[in-house]
């Protein structure tokens, strides 16, 4: 038997199309130009890795991986993984993607932490923000793509919007988590020394949540490389890119070496974030061990 | 004027407490109460008077409304009326900037958990209170230095709280405490996660502490004997309401209630009490230079058979009148030495030279100074609960 209609789903449709396409009309230049930092962000970053040469790139990564984790196999596994991504003929998209990696994680780190602060504050804050997290992390990515490319047209704004919106619930979910999890007889003791409301943020609860906020980090930017394929059928440049164009003419090699050099990419991201992490957890583990 | 000066609180658990306040008042228990409104009554018309350089001990089992009555000296808990006076000042009135200030300058708090900051060295957990008002970073390590030396921590400074043992942790939060040098320290259940033998030890610091800086101490604990050990006077706390408050013997001597009775029965007493609480006044005293005549004549008038001989404030001996009898000239010749005791003494102590000899101990302060005599019957029979009542009936 057929459910009664109630709406009028066809008008409700047709409605919400209306909405959409007056928000075009009315706001879609305004945007554009508000999204200008932004694409200049992505651009400058990406010409940085892209002109400066390869050797240079992974020498720094190396660097970064170092310092992020004090552990010579892992550098030398990171530096190996870079080279195959050179190696299988990727590197110059490689580098388009992991641009639009490094700037899609700034941003989700600057929406990201402050909101999840925000929730660990406030109850009603929370209560609101949890559904909508809910939305962002279940709405199939491209219902939410076509208003987004209807408002910002096609090319690299719109892919990151997309990313970011995908990839940084996570972090907001474990920052909030993370300050919660702070030891409430901790929290007592800055009180009871008379701490203020900033300093107990910055000198207690922060520092004691960053591991969980550096697991945020990790989850986001393994959800930013999962959508990079996505995020190249709006014009994002690089591995997703070749990935479709090998869907797209059945050319499995093609596909499935951009796809490994995704996977060293997420490889990559994943230890040299997770190990950073492990450093943090205890500041004197590194003692014992 | 007391330095902390209590009166009226009360405080009711729950997203309508206040209007619930006038039948708590009324009388309504904390059963009824929860029973009726599903609100918890935590602590019930609590008046108190702690003095300057007191050590205040607040006893009572988990759920007595202990913890949640020092929380509210620092206002980390805010009640739903009374008031509370620290120096004459309204604590519960205080603006958010003029508390922090307080909680900075005035108190500090030691905690049952210790709860140290895990992301920050001992030393620099011992300077938190300086740090966080904003005391430059090598004053304030200079001063969290000299606290961790006084409570026996020395070298462990850059070390983290999680490679210390308990007791050391608790060292660093006792530091942590002193290290503002606030008037008052607030102690919740302080050494109530320690073993028994590092406790003891933990007392004594607190204690050899306290006969130096002379803070008011506020501890919170629910172990009857640390509070009798610690206390210059204690408040017993049931069911968030006072049921006694007293110095240590009073407690012990002259329970209030069943309930209190019930808590210091089993009370090693001999341990609890010294000295200083059993012992008597001299009724008889005469000095060195009173001649014999006169002491035989006097005593004989007065009925004793033997009298204390002082010289000044410090102690001779005895005389009995047997041996004034034969004798004339000054009594000096003729004064017994007795066993001397410091007022300090437990009463157990004690035991093994009352057995021996059956003659009163003196008594002597640190100093040397005569404070009284501890006879043998007195110390059986505050030692031994039951006994005298029945023997005498017997």
């Amino acid at each position: 038997m057929a459910f009664p209609e109630i709406l009028d789903a066809r008008a409700l449709r047709q409605s919400i199309d209306t909405f959409v396409d007056q928000l075009v009309i009315n706001y879609a230049d305004d945007l554009e130009r508000l999204s200008m930092p932004l694409l200049k962000f992505l651009v400058f970053v990406e010409q940085l890795l892209r002109n400066t040469p390869w050797w240079l790139v992974v020498a720094i990564i190396a660097v970064i991986t170092w310092y992020g984790s004090r552990r010579w196999t892992l550098t030398a596994g990171v530096s190996v993984l870079l080279l195959f991504i050179g190696a299988i003929g990727q590197w110059d998209r490689g580098m388009q993607t992991l641009a639009l990696m490094i700037v899609s994680l700034v941003m989700c780190v600057l929406i990201g932490i402050p909101t999840g602060i925000l929730m660990s504050v406030s109850e009603r804050f929370r209560k609101i923000m949890l559904p909508i997290l809910d939305i962002m992390q279940t709405m199939p990515t491209f219902v939410y793509l076509i208003p987004v490319v209807m408002l910002f047209g096609l090319g690299k704004v719109p892919a990151l919007i997309a990313t970011i919106v995908y990839a940084v619930p996570p972090l907001i979910r474990l920052t909030d988590l993370g300050i919660r999890l702070v030891d409430h007889s901790v929290m007592e003791a800055a009180t009871a020394f008379g701490a203020t409301r900033r300093q107990k943020l910055l000198g207690v609860q922060l520092p004691l949540a960053l591991p969980n906020i550096l697991a945020g980090i990790n989850q986001t930017t393994m959800m930013a490389l999962a959508m990079v394929v996505v995020a190249s059928m709006i014009g994002a440049r690089g591995l997703g890119q070749e990935v479709l164009a090998g869907i797209n003419r059945l050319e499995v090699g093609r596909g499935l070496l951009a796809g490994l050099a995704i996977v060293a990419l997420a490889v990559i991201f994943d230890r040299v974030t997770q190990s950073y992490g492990k450093r943090l957890q205890y500041p004197a583990a590194k003692d014992e061990s | 004027m007391a330095k902390i000066e209590v009166d009226g609180i009360y405080k009711i658990f729950g997203p309508k407490a206040s209007s619930h306040l006038d039948s708590v008042k009324a009388g309504t228990s904390k059963e009824q109460l929860l029973e009726d409104t599903g609100h918890t009554l935590g602590l019930n018309d609590i008046n108190l008077r702690i003095e300057e350089g007191e050590l205040f001990v607040i006893m009572g089992l988990s759920g007595s409304g202990k913890s949640t009555l020092i929380r509210h000296f620092n206002r980390l808990i805010d009640p739903t009326a009374g008031t509370i006076r620290i120096d004459g000042e309204e604590i519960i009135a205080l603006k958010q900037a003029d508390l922090i200030e307080r909680r900075r300058n005035k108190m500090s708090m030691v905690f049952q958990r210790f709860a140290l900051f895990p992301h920050k060295t001992v030393l620099d957990n011992v300077g938190y209170g300086l740090h966080i008002q904003g005391v430059a970073k090598n004053a304030a390590r200079e001063k969290a230095q000299y606290w961790l030396e006084q409570v026996g921590l020395k070298g462990v400074g850059d070390q983290y709280p999680h490679q210390l043992s308990g007791g050391m942790q608790q060292r660093v939060g006792l530091a942590r405490a002193l290290a503002t040098d606030p008037d008052i320290l607030l102690m919740d259940e302080a050494f109530s996660a320690l073993d028994p033998l590092i406790r003891k030890e933990m007392q004594d610091l607190l204690m050899q502490l306290q006969q130096r800086l002379h803070k008011t101490i506020v501890f919170i604990t629910h172990d009857l004997d640390e509070a009798l050990r610690l206390g210059n006077r204690i408040a017993i706390l049931k069911d968030g309401a006072l049921v006694q408050q007293g110095d240590p013997q009073d407690i012990l001597l002259n329970p209030s209630t069943d309930y209190v009775a019930a808590f210091v029965r089993d009370v090693n007493r001999g341990k609890v009490l010294t000295a200083h609480h059993v012992m008597a006044m001299p009724l008889a005293t005469l000095t060195t230079r009173t001649s014999v005549e006169k002491a035989r004549q006097w005593m004989v008038d007065q009925g004793f058979d033997y009298a204390t001989v002082l010289e000044g404030k410090s102690l001779v001996g005895i005389v009995t009148l047997n041996d004034l009898q034969q004798a004339n000239g000054e009594i000096g010749s003729l004064v017994k030495n007795v066993v001397c005791v410091p007022e300090s003494a437990d009463l157990e102590s004690l035991l093994p030279q009352m057995i021996r000899e059956n003659v009163p101990l003196a008594v002597t302060s640190d100093e040397g100074e005569f404070k009284g005599w501890v006879s043998r019957d007195r110390v059986v029979d505050l030692v031994s609960t039951d006994l005298p009542k029945e023997s005498t009936g017997s």
